[in-house]
Parts: structure tokens; C-alpha cells; sequence
């Protein structure tokens, strides 16, 4: 037995260094100056540890700016917030309605409608993306917020109704006719019995769809256009597209930072998340 | 004027008829209990009767309405089902409120009428707990708030106390039946147990393969089956069945099964007519009478229960039941003598299993 503990632990925390070692060589290279930088380990913790690069990184250098761009992450920001808000109500919210609509209700076509979907779900983003173009462009909003969410929203549908409808799928079918019984129709049924029991489901659906949404680079880096380029874009140009010699504490700290939102998600909401993993039955 | 009437409803699936042409009349303050075994269609007809599936033919009256095409909140039913149906979410207040809230009722009034309710099933301290924290027969009790607290015409229930253990299953049976005859309400009640069917009901209807096989009384659903489906399903143990004929034997009566005699004492006139047609005879347990002018039997087995017991015999080629008191006592494979009580035997035609005796 404990010899299997070891084994155990051991096994654990060499699973733990793997994952977090290139994260501690992000934070410690973005707290280092270049100087440190060029001529120490990478795995020296940093002498002198400062915040320059993050916020260089945010804010951008000004003085060798063009116009008013000064290609900090700043501005990418908050059009990720934008697109990502919209986007994860519209995705979570029709998915919650749809999935139920499936699930709670005998409609006509309902499974032929639901394996549709999950064709949908399975086809790579990839191979619909010339289509979406086009479709996209026909409505008059390529390369836009608006056009970014619409497509964000027709991929996030597919997954949140599945997930929506599985769950929906576990109420006892005794609940939704007792709910007829009391007089509550279509919308009623779904706001007073059916979402506030979805509420764990509605966590992790939230949750993924916000990792999903604000980790995305090809919609965005396809459908955004200028206006609509979310933060994992600009990283992407941020750290790609310098003169002269690379700032590596600048990137490293640029990634940090756009992966901060999404990592601040799962700790804050890790137990909701685990709880709506496991929520699989309705207990009565 | 509450009471509901089934005229030839008639339900299919897909063309496939699974009830045909059942009419039934239920009146004001009856309780009726819709008796079968499973898929026997009876939670189905209840279902019906609540609108919660259509019918494919015929109509339902509701309180001298004809509700068939109506919505179930719209019929004036109340229902409590099996599984109880209590809303998780929400706490014993709100679950028997939600009907009145849904309805549209003021705030105060919905308060007020939920106060009555849960002061009438003594669950006023369990007002603000959610379902989960209530045992089974406290669910039970506000599953049955809900549908008190709605004051409809016809209360439904679908094989309510089937998920509750034993003794509270016979407690729960006893309040239902005080409320019943407090309220004076109609209900409709489904099981499959005949405990709750003989106890509870006014009148019992039981159906098989869809079909109304006899809509009594409770006491006549025993003791004059209709048919010989009627006849096995009600009764435990299970009535026996002896194909033969009646043959008269002097100024005494036998019932010869072909392989011996058994001796019958009372028998009615009406079924002497039947002398010398081949029939099968149907006795309950209790109507095999011990007693030293009988056919001699052989016993197989003695089961005592307390305040009976019931023992098995090799008689005139069948096995059967019979029942007597405690005291005597049996030994397997000893003899003793039996003859059957033919003032409350049942005939049935031994083709159609249709009772004899009666219309």
C-alpha cells in the first residue's frame, strides 16, 4: 500500500511539474528585463523582478507608434469583451432554449433536428469556414463584431443544445406533467421548473463557451477584419510582427495576460464547474 | 355535478388500438379505482382524463363539460403522481402555490389557501424546506397539497402511495380515505394494488388489455367476478379453478372434475340450471369448507399468517387453497376432507370465462 501511495504521489507531482514549469518560465521571463534575459537560464527565478513588460504589453510603446496605435493588448481587450458577452448569452441562452424545446417537448423531426446538430457539432470549423464566409458576407457584417459574434454563436448553438437537451433528457417526464397540470405553458415551464434546475449545467456551459469564445483565434483572425480583432489575434501579431531584436518578456507577459480572463474563470468557478460535471441525475 | 364521464374513448398508437370504446360514468363524490395489472391501459385512461394525452377517439365530460379538447389546466383536475412530481427547485410553499400562481391568483390569496392547505395535512413546520429535505411520506403530503390547495372538481391519482414502505403505505391509506370523505370530493384513483382498490373505492374498475372487465362496488368485484379475469385478479391468494360439471348426486350436489367428486353444500337455485353443463367452478380459498362429509384430500402444504393460515391440497386431480383458522394444526402429507360453500362459488363458461351466475 505504500509503495502505491508513492507511486501515486510521485506520478502526481511529476504531472504537476510538466504542466506548470513552462508556466513559471512565462511569469518569471515576463518579470525579467532583457538584459537578465540574455544572459541567464531560463529556469533562474529573476534577480530583479519588475512589471516593465506587462505593461508594455498592455499599453503598447508609444514612442514608436503609429498614429495613435501604440500595439498594446489594451484596446484587443475589450473587443474580446465585446465580442465574448454577446456572444456566450446569445450561444448559452439559445442553446438552454433549444436544448429544452428538444428535450421536454414531443415535436415532429425532434431527433432528425437534434442529430443534425450533432453532425454539426463533429464537422471541423475548418471545412464550413469558406461558407460561413460567404453567408457572412451576404448579410453585410464580414469583418465585424457583429459578424464575429453571429459566427461564434452558430458554432457555440450546436454544443450548448446538446448539452442542454441531454440534461433537460434526465427530468422525470412525472415533473413536466405536473406542470401542465398547474398551467405552465411553453416559456413558463422553462423559466420556473426547467432553468433553475439547469443551473449547474448552465455553469459549466458558460464556462466552456467563455474558454471556447475567448480562446478562439481562427473565426477571430477570419470574420473580425480590423474593427473586430479579438486579443488572441493581436497577440499573435504582437509577438510575430516586432523589429529588431524580440522581447521575450513582453510576450511571455502579452500571453499571460490574454490567458488571464479564462484562467480567473475556472478558479473563481471550479466548484460550480466539478458540481455541474457531476450533476448527471435530478434528485426529487 | 362533478363527476366524469367516458363515452367510447378510444386510444391508439401509431394504428395500433390499445383501448377501445370505454365508457364509464363516474359521479359527484365517487371514488373510483382504476384496478389492473400493469399495461392494463389504467394510467393511460387516467392520463387521458387529465388531458396529458390526447384521445384518438370518443369524448371526456368533466362536471358536465366536455373537456376533450382542452388543455389539463383547463378541465378543473388536480393530480398526484407515483414519483410525487414535487418541483425541486422550489420550497414546499411555492411547489403547492405554483398551481394558484400560474392561474393567476392575487398574492395574498395564494397565501392564505396554501396556509389552509398545509394546516389541513399538518405540514405547516415544513413550509420553507425544499423536496429534498422532506421524507417520503412528507412528499407524499405535499404532492397532495398541490392538488387540495387547486380546489378542482376531480382529483386524479396515479398509483400515489406506491413508492412509500409498508406501514406508512397503510397510514397513508387511512388519511387519504378520511379526506375523501371530508372533502366529499371525486377522485380517480389508479394502482395496481387490490388492498387500495377494496379499501378506498366506492366503486372499482378493473381493466385488462385495455377493456373495462367489471366497474362495481368493491364488495362485488369480490364476490360476483364478472369473468374469470376478474375472479384471479382480486383476492390473495388467488381464487381456485376446477373444470367439470355439476352433477346431481340424489338430493346432493357434486362438482365432478373428471378425476373425483367434490361434494358442494347451498346450492343456489339459479345454478342448478347449469347441472350437467361443463363449466368451471371457481371457489375462493374460504370457500373450501373443512368439514368430515367431504372428498378426501390430501395436504401438501400448511402457511400460516397469523390470523389464518392457508393450505395447499391434492383434491380430485387439481391443487388448491384453502383457508381456515390458526388453531388446527396440519401435517404435509396427511389427509383431511374439504367440500366447497356453493352458495358464494362462482361459474364461469368454461369457453368464454364470462361469469354464469349473474347479467
Amino acid at each position: 500500500m505504500r509503495y502505491n501511495r508513492l507511486a501515486l504521489y510521485g506520478l502526481l507531482i511529476l504531472a504537476a511539474i510538466m504542466i506548470m514549469a513552462p508556466v513559471f518560465i512565462m511569469i518569471s521571463t515576463s518579470l525579467k528585463s532583457m538584459d537578465e534575459i540574455r544572459n541567464g537560464s531560463i529556469f533562474a527565478l529573476p534577480a530583479d523582478p519588475g512589471f516593465a513588460a506587462w505593461g508594455k504589453a498592455w499599453f503598447g510603446d508609444c514612442s514608436q507608434a503609429l498614429g495613435d496605435q501604440c500595439g498594446g493588448l489594451s484596446s484587443s481587450f475589450l473587443t474580446s469583451v465585446k465580442i465574448v458577452i454577446p456572444a456566450l448569452i446569445l450561444s448559452v441562452g439559445l442553446g438552454a432554449i433549444t436544448g429544452y424545446a428538444l428535450a421536454a417537448w414531443k415535436m415532429k423531426w425532434a431527433n432528425v433536428m437534434f442529430a443534425a446538430l450533432l453532425v454539426g457539432m463533429f464537422i471541423p470549423p475548418q471545412v464550413t469556414l469558406y461558407p460561413l464566409i460567404i453567408m457572412i458576407r451576404e448579410l453585410g457584417i464580414f469583418g465585424s463584431i457583429p459578424g464575429l459574434i453571429l459566427v461564434h454563436v452558430i458554432w457555440g448553438v450546436a454544443f450548448t443544445t446538446m448539452m442542454f437537451r441531454n440534461f433537460f433528457k434526465t427530468v422525470p417526464e412525472d415533473l413536466l406533467k405536473a406542470a401542465r397540470i398547474d398551467g405552465a405553458g411553453f416559456w413558463r415551464l422553462f423559466w420556473h421548473v426547467m432553468l433553475p434546475l439547469s443551473l449547474p449545467i448552465l455553469g459549466v456551459a458558460m464556462i466552456l463557451q467563455f474558454t471556447y469564445i475567448w480562446n478562439d483565434f481562427l473565426l477571430g483572425l477570419t470574420f473580425g477584419g480590423r474593427s473586430g480583432q479579438p486579443m488572441t489575434v493581436a497577440l499573435n501579431n504582437l509577438v510575430g510582427s516586432q523589429f529588431g531584436e524580440k522581447e521575450y518578456n513582453v510576450d511571455m507577459a502579452a500571453t499571460m495576460l490574454t490567458a488571464l480572463p479564462t484562467l480567473a474563470v475556472y478558479l473563481l468557478s471550479g466548484r460550480l464547474f466539478v458540481r455541474g460535471i457531476a450533476a448527471g441525475a435530478v434528485k426529487g | 355535478m362533478n363527476g366524469v364521464e367516458l363515452r367510447n374513448v378510444t386510444k391508439a398508437y401509431a394504428g395500433l388500438t390499445v383501448m377501445e370504446n370505454i365508457n364509464l360514468e363516474i359521479t359527484d363524490g365517487d371514488f373510483v379505482v382504476l384496478l389492473g395489472p400493469s399495461g392494463c391501459g389504467k394510467s393511460t385512461l387516467l392520463n387521458m382524463i387529465a388531458g396529458l394525452e390526447p384521445t384518438t377517439g370518443g369524448e371526456i365530460h368533466i362536471g358536465g363539460r366536455n373537456v376533450t379538447e382542452l388543455e389539463p389546466d383547463e378541465r378543473d383536475i388536480a393530480m398526484v403522481f407515483q414519483s410525487y412530481a414535487l418541483y425541486p427547485t422550489m420550497s414546499v410553499r411555492k411547489n403547492i402555490g405554483f398551481g394558484l400562481k400560474m392561474g393567476g391568483m392575487r398574492k395574498d390569496e395564494i397565501e392564505k389557501r396554501v396556509a389552509d392547505v398545509g394546516e389541513l395535512l399538518q405540514i405547516t413546520p415544513l413550509m420553507d424546506r425544499k423536496p429534498s429535505q422532506l421524507s417520503g411520506g412528507q412528499q407524499q403530503r405535499v404532492a397532495i397539497g398541490r392538488a387540495l390547495v387547486r380546489e378542482p372538481s376531480v382529483f386524479l391519482f396515479d398509483e400515489p402511495l406506491s413508492n412509500l414502505d409498508a406501514k406508512l403505505r397503510a397510514d397513508m391509506r387511512v388519511e387519504l380515505k378520511r379526506l375523501h370523505e371530508r372533502l366529499g370530493r371525486t377522485i380517480v384513483y389508479v394502482t395496481h394494488d387490490q388492498i387500495e382498490a377494496m379499501t378506498l373505492a366506492t366503486k372499482v374498475v378493473v381493466l385488462e388489455k385495455g377493456r373495462i372487465q367489471q366497474a362495481d362496488t368493491p364488495e362485488n368485484v369480490y364476490r360476483r367476478p364478472a369473468n374469470r379475469f376478474v375472479a384471479s385478479f382480486v383476492g390473495a391468494p388467488t381464487m381456485n379453478f376446477i373444470s367439470g360439471k355439476m352433477l346431481q348426486d340424489g338430493s346432493d350436489i357434486v362438482f365432478d372434475s373428471g378425476a373425483g367428486q367434490l361434494p358442494l353444500v347451498d346450492v343456489p337455485t339459479e345454478a342448478r340450471n347449469l347441472i350437467g353443463q361443463p363449466i368451471t367452478l371457481g371457489a375462493r380459498p374460504e370457500h373450501l369448507l373443512f368439514d368430515d362429509a367431504g372428498i378426501a384430500s390430501r395436504v401438501l402444504l400448511a402457511e400460516p399468517t397469523g390470523p389464518d393460515q392457508y393450505v395447499r391440497l391434492a383434491v380430485a386431480g387439481s391443487e388448491i387453497t384453502a383457508r381456515c383458522g390458526p388453531e388446527q394444526v396440519f401435517r404435509s402429507g396427511s389427509d383431511t376432507r374439504i367440500l366447497i360453500d356453493g352458495a358464494r362459488m362462482s361459474l364461469f363458461d368454461p369457453q368464454s370465462g364470462q361469469a354464469l351466475l349473474q347479467a
